[in-house]
């Protein structure tokens, strides 16, 4: 919770600090963005709509945006899980565990899909189990989803571990005493707390998901209008010389990315309304 | 212990001069970067050890060749991106025709500065398939069947995966008398086929050799071969179309690179010296089929006989057939727009 004081802080440095701030956002973010926009205003708008809205690119769209949110759904679902039982329970190996769930932080993303692609296609570990029910993992948009899954997964429980710890275990017992449900307790207890972590988690995992390239290409099969992710797009326009085309792609990708996080920051501040109701 | 401190000082003092005393005794070390596409990993192995022999022989200065490999197209871009390349070897001139038309890195006219249309080996597009065939591909027309696993890189990023594509064209106008809508379904037939395209002819020999993906990799005629040679000879085979492609992959020195290095000499020695009798057999060794008569004939058993068209006869030339099938809008993408 943070509210702005009127009165002025302990410490000194303020303009100081916020100077520094903007530069430093200056020079590592908005430098690069506005670059691309540059880059992109140089076009004409005929030229910019068949760049960006070709049916090509409106296919990895589908699948950029959509694996990305299911991936980072399944990730809030499956990561809350996790998050709760490495902060709630002791057991043996939990110190093991806890780190396991930062490794696809600090795996390279090509080795993840290399790893991947050996594992889910026809003739890997899972894959040949799959095969036979029909079910293509690798080289489908269903490899896609596991690759953005994988990665994705300790955005959320990382951000929802500090808030669980900081959980007392006292309120549940409170609410199931005066006569609350398991669901009514958790429903009504516990999730308005999380909420905003929760969200938080998922919007990490969603932005990380659509920027995500090292390892969706391995995995996704890269084929027009359907295995097609727009990271990929943007580097095939690259590689045929058209800068333009590249960067005019960047640009949607970037506007919407900002505003779906924004919306997500909105819903936030909407969620914390629950807590301490 | 302050002596001692200051003994280490000292010492340390004036072994950093060693490194600026050496080089004035020794004779020079001239570095190169040959910037090429996938398949040529194996052919500069050998031929930059032959070189920096021939080199050292000739002048007494080592020189040490560092190589990049990766997709024809992303490799040329890197180039123009300011990957300071001395020498590009691409796998065919449109990509080095970027350097000069992208970013003026190369004269336009180029390809006259070496014989043979800059182009020291030429090669070809065969199939590879698994041991004993199961499928029963004798030809182009097999891969567009139904059920039959094509893998074949991504033509807009890959230079092998154009030539590909146009050794396929090739053979379906054709067949079909010059009737270019009946090659266009052909075409999309065959890419029907393809359940991964990957960025580079590596990466598709990859994935089916070591994925064990697909039923026929179409490929480039030297990395077929090598394929045979590091299995064992028993995994695969190689098999011949009734028609394929001559492919030129083109050589250039980067005058705006080695302008700056005053590294023009050795480059251009490098890539002339691919012609010589010792170059010219490293290639045929290498399975690209050699320019020279002396090494052709010495590895002519080697190199199946297969009918070529030429990319100049058939599409006039690799500006066209780039705008007609691999730009933005070309044949290649509507072949994956819904009917």
């Amino acid at each position: 919770m943070s509210f702005i004081r009127p009165q002025r802080s302990v410490l000194p440095g303020f303009g100081l600090s916020l100077g520094f701030t903007l530069f430093y956002l200056s020079l590592i973010v908005l430098l690069p963005l506005s670059a691309a926009f540059l880059k992109t205003a140089g076009m004409t708008w005929p030229a910019f709509v068949e760049a960006v809205a070709s049916p090509r690119v409106l296919a990895s769209y589908r699948l950029s945006f959509g694996a990305s949110f299911l991936a980072a759904l399944v990730n809030m679902f499956f990561g809350l899980i996790v998050a709760w039982v490495l902060v709630r329970y002791p057991f043996p190996g939990r110190r093991l565990v806890d780190a396991l769930v930062d490794l696809p932080f600090a795996l390279p993303t090509a080795v993840a899909g290399i790893a991947l692609t050996a594992l889910y296609s026809a003739h890997g570990w899972v894959g040949q189990f799959l095969e036979p029910l029909g079910i293509k993992a690798a080289f489908s948009p269903l490899g896609v989803f596991i690759a953005l899954t994988f990665i994705g997964l300790p955005f959320v429980v990382r951000t929802l571990q500090p808030v669980l710890a900081e959980l007392e275990p006292e309120m549940e017992e409170v609410a199931v005493s005066l006569g609350a449900g398991r669901w009514q307790t958790f429903g009504r207890v516990i999730l308005p707390e999380i909420l905003p972590a929760l969200l938080t988690g998922f919007a990490l995992a969603f932005a990380r998901a659509l920027g995500e390239y090292g390892s969706v290409v391995f995995i996704s099969g890269n084929m027009p209008m359907r295995t097609e992710i727009t990271p990929l797009l943007i580097i095939t326009k690259l590689e045929q010389y058209d800068y333009r085309g590249a960067t005019a792609i960047a640009v949607v990708l970037l506007v919407v990315s900002f505003l779906l996080l924004l919306l997500i920051n909105l819903l936030q501040k909407w969620s914390r309304r629950f807590q301490f109701a | 212990m302050k002596t001692l401190l200051r003994l280490s000082f000292l010492a340390s003092f004036l072994l950093s001069l060693v490194p600026l005393a050496v080089p004035a005794h020794a004779q020079k070390t001239i570095e190169l970067l040959n910037v090429s596409y996938d398949p040529t990993r194996e052919l500069y192995q050998d031929y930059n050890a032959a070189f920096a022999r021939y080199w050292k022989a000739k002048t007494g200065d080592d020189v040490v060749i560092k190589q990049s490999h990766g997709g024809s197209g992303k490799q040329a871009r890197s180039v123009i991106d300011g990957l300071p390349a001395d020498v590009v070897t691409l796998a065919l001139a449109a990509d080095v025709d970027a350097l000069a038309s992208v970013a003026k890195l190369i004269p336009a006219d180029w390809q006259k500065r070496l014989p043979e249309n800059s182009a020291p080996y030429t090669s070809t597009i065969v199939l590879l398939v698994r041991k004993g065939n199961p499928k029963g591909i004798k030809d182009w027309d097999d891969l567009i069947r139904p059920g039959v696993s094509v893998i074949t890189p991504n033509p807009k990023t890959s230079g092998g995966a154009r030539w590909n594509y146009l050794a396929a064209w090739g053979y379906a106008l054709k067949k079909f008398n010059g009737d270019e809508a009946k090659a266009k379904e052909f075409i999309g037939a065959l890419y029907r086929n393809v359940p991964v395209l990957d960025s580079g002819a590596r990466g598709s020999t990859t994935t089916f050799v070591q994925r064990g993906i697909g039923d026929v990799l179409i490929s480039w005629e030297n990395e077929a071969f090598l394929a045979l040679k590091e299995s064992g000879g028993d995994q695969f085979a190689i098999v011949v179309p009734s028609l394929s492609i001559l492919a030129e992959p083109t050589v250039a020195w980067v005058d705006k690179v080695v302008d700056r290095k005053g590294t023009k000499a050795v480059a251009k020695a490098y890539l002339e010296y691919l012609y010589s009798d010792e170059g010219q057999d490293i290639a045929g060794k290498n399975f690209y089929r050699p320019r020279s008569a002396q090494a052709a004939a010495k590895y002519a058993a080697q190199f199946p006989q297969i009918k070529l068209i030429t990319i100049d006869d058939v599409f006039g030339g690799w500006t066209k057939a780039q705008k007609a099938h691999f730009a933005d809008g070309g044949v290649f993408d509507q072949i994956y727009l819904p009917h």
